[in-house]
């Protein structure tokens, strides 16, 4: 399991270190899909990055709580073990084919350098490898694509490269930051359907991070939605597409121009998210939720148990 | 309604150029493409990176100069004009982009990027009156005149958008002409946007030429669309015929490709094997992804029929047709 426990996380604004996640917890399991969904600002891809401790890199830094791999945590193990979890027991797929991968090397050369940086193998066992894994992201003329460069590949092409590179050292979870945002939409739902593939076939624990609820319904076992930095919900993937409990799922959901009826006007959410260092006091959506009263500006909410694995951070639900 | 915009056999032809030219070929960008947009009408051009909608946007905008065709706006042909004669006359049409963070001035105050049309198009206007046109576009737009004095950075995404539309509107346009403007935005926020526009629609009775490669946003904002593939419209006509039962293979994926709606939706018959993505140089472009292709397709000419679409073998053709 990856377990995400509590953690917060500050990043620096004018000088001032603000708390951009605050308090999140997720599990990853293996063999199952979670969605990590949010509008832009609301944290989920500083806390994605983090289960690599990757935005350390960029003045994102650890205010309070742990993030756990099978039991061990990512915070107190050393370098070495934390680059060799890195790529090999936890990978990355990035949003951006287009700049994930370097312009002056061929593939092969490029997924070879990830293969022999994790696995002990030498240069014909790993270029066997590269094949093998290109094959099995649906790519038949490996042994050609091997000695392509970027550029001469189209945009669906590098992000199955990008995926062949992440399954390079069998990893056990794959975090995917919006991975098919990028592509054209007669392209997205092949590279869905064969990340879905993959994750089945390895027994995967994948962390899809979407802004999309249609990726949600599509491809995820269990979602958590964020909003200004905390998890407001989160349960099985058709526990909260049918019941649906905080204010602000309901309505992000209801303004997805595919739900409504064509011609009327969508439904919308006035006002918009409060960035780091604004959050008000209380619930952070309180402002802009259509049933909140005195109570929810008054107190900080705790997690309801709506109902078996389903949670949701709004003094107004109901345990069940 | 009075036609005012109307494009008919547009062509646009990009050479190979720089370190590329030897091996390179031309590349055709638009092919044979006609519409004829209405007052207060939506039209919708549909397709993916490359398609060529953005190139058609910008030659009806006259942006970019059309190999052939002719461009009409209102009554008047503009397919010639150039420099001066070509300005007093686009207060017509305005533009506003995808990008509501890299189509602003940063270093201009919200007021002075929105007035800025305004020196153009009525120059005999001073200061105060500007700043009152200003005022007023913004709050139709659903901002606060209180903001005219500050500065781009200090608004949101979907603020910056809004603040893009009253820049365009703040000249009178009878067309805008929208390039993805909801696509860099968030869901709540566009749908926001999306209501503006139609209420501008209806208010103004302006005709909104909308490049989009979301079929959802599309058929909630559109009357009229055309699907646009490697510089060819393959399917043109309304958006409840097209969508409701399309005749081309490249709309019907276009349709599956769309995101669901709820889990239960899912059907997991997608195949994982990668194809030929390319566009065929010969015959039908589409036939190296298509699902019914045929040897014909190979030697088929892909221009529009009478009935909206450029395909041999289409769908959804009832036999008495």
């Amino acid at each position: 399991m990856l377990e995400v426990h509590n953690l917060s996380l500050s990043v620096s604004i004018q000088g001032k270190r603000v708390d951009a996640v605050s308090g999140v917890s997720l599990t990853l399991e293996a063999g199952r899909v979670l969605g990590l969904v949010g509008e832009s600002g609301c944290g989920k891809s500083l806390t994605a990055q983090a289960m690599l401790r990757l935005g350390e890199f960029q003045g994102v830094a650890k205010s309070s709580g742990d993030i756990l791999i099978d039991g061990e945590s990512l915070f107190t193990m050393s370098d070495e073990r934390l680059r060799r979890t890195r790529g090999g027991r936890i990978a990355m797929i990035f949003q951006e084919p287009m700049t994930a991968l370097n312009p002056v090397f061929s593939i092969g050369s490029q997924i070879i350098e990830v293969i022999r940086l994790h696995l002990d193998m030498d240069k014909q066992q790993a270029r066997q490898r590269a094949i093998d894994l290109l094959l099995d992201v649906g790519m038949q003329d490996a042994e050609q694509i091997l000695k392509q460069y970027p550029d001469s590949l189209s945009g669906g092409m590098r992000q199955r490269v990008l995926i062949a590179m992440a399954m390079a050292a069998d990893p056990d979870y794959i975090i995917a930051d919006e991975p098919t945002t990028a592509l054209d939409v007669s392209v997205q739902k092949r590279i869905i359907a064969l990340l879905l593939n993959l994750q089945k076939k390895r027994g995967l624990g994948l962390l899809l991070v979407t802004h999309d609820f249609g990726l949600v319904a599509e491809m995820c076992d269990d979602v958590a939605v964020m909003y200004a930095g905390q998890i407001v919900e989160s349960g099985p993937v058709k526990e909260i597409f049918d019941h649906p409990a905080h204010p602000y799922t309901r309505a992000l959901m209801g303004c997805r121009p595919e739900v409504s009826e064509t011609g009327g006007a969508l439904a919308v959410i006035a006002g918009q998210v409060p960035p780091p260092g604004q959050w008000p006091v209380g619930c952070h959506f309180a402002p802009r939720c259509t049933t909140a009263d005195e109570l929810c500006s008054a107190a900080v909410a705790a997690d309801v148990w709506h109902d078996y694995s389903h949670i949701a951070r709004c003094v107004h639900v109901v345990s069940k | 309604m009075s036609s005012v915009l109307r494009v008919s056999g547009l062509n646009k032809t990009f050479a190979a150029g720089g370190m590329f030219r030897a091996i390179g070929a031309d590349k055709k960008a638009v092919v044979d493409v006609s519409f004829d947009l209405k007052a207060g009408q939506t039209l919708a051009i549909v397709g993916e990176s490359g398609s060529g909608k953005s190139t058609v946007a910008r030659m009806a905008m006259q942006l970019l100069s059309a190999d052939a065709g002719q461009i009409y706006w209102g009554d008047e042909e503009v397919t010639h004009l150039r420099g001066r004669g070509l300005r007093g006359r686009r207060r017509h049409i305005q533009m506003v982009f995808q990008d509501p963070f890299a189509s602003l001035n940063p270093r201009m105050k919200v007021w002075e990027s929105v007035a800025e049309g305004l020196r153009v198009h009525q120059p005999e206007l001073n200061r105060s009156q500007r700043r009152d046109s200003v005022a007023e576009v913004l709050n139709q737009c659903g901002l606060d005149e209180s903001g005219m004095d500050r500065y781009p950075h200090q608004f949101s995404g979907g603020q910056r958008q809004r603040i893009g539309i009253a820049r365009a509107l703040i000249v009178e346009p009878k067309v805008l002409v929208l390039d993805e403007p909801v696509s860099a935005l968030d869901v709540s926020v566009q749908a926001q946007i999306l209501n503006l526009l139609k209420d501008l629609q209806q208010a103004k009775g302006l005709a909104y030429l909308f490049i989009s490669h979301d079929l959802s946003v599309v058929r909630h904002i559109a009357d009229e669309t055309a699907v646009m593939f490697a510089g060819h419209v393959v399917e043109q006509g309304g958006v409840a015929d097209v969508f409701g039962s399309c005749h081309h293979p490249y709309t019907e994926a276009l349709l599956k490709a769309r995101p669901i709606a709820h889990p239960d939706e899912r059907d997991g018959v997608e195949s994982v094997i990668a194809t030929d993505e390319r566009v065929a140089e010969k015959g039908c472009p589409f036939k190296n992804r298509c699902l019914y292709a045929q040897d014909d397709c190979a030697t088929f000419d892909a221009k529009l029929n009478p009935q909206g679409f450029a395909c041999l073998h289409p769908l959804n053709i009832s036999s008495h047709e």
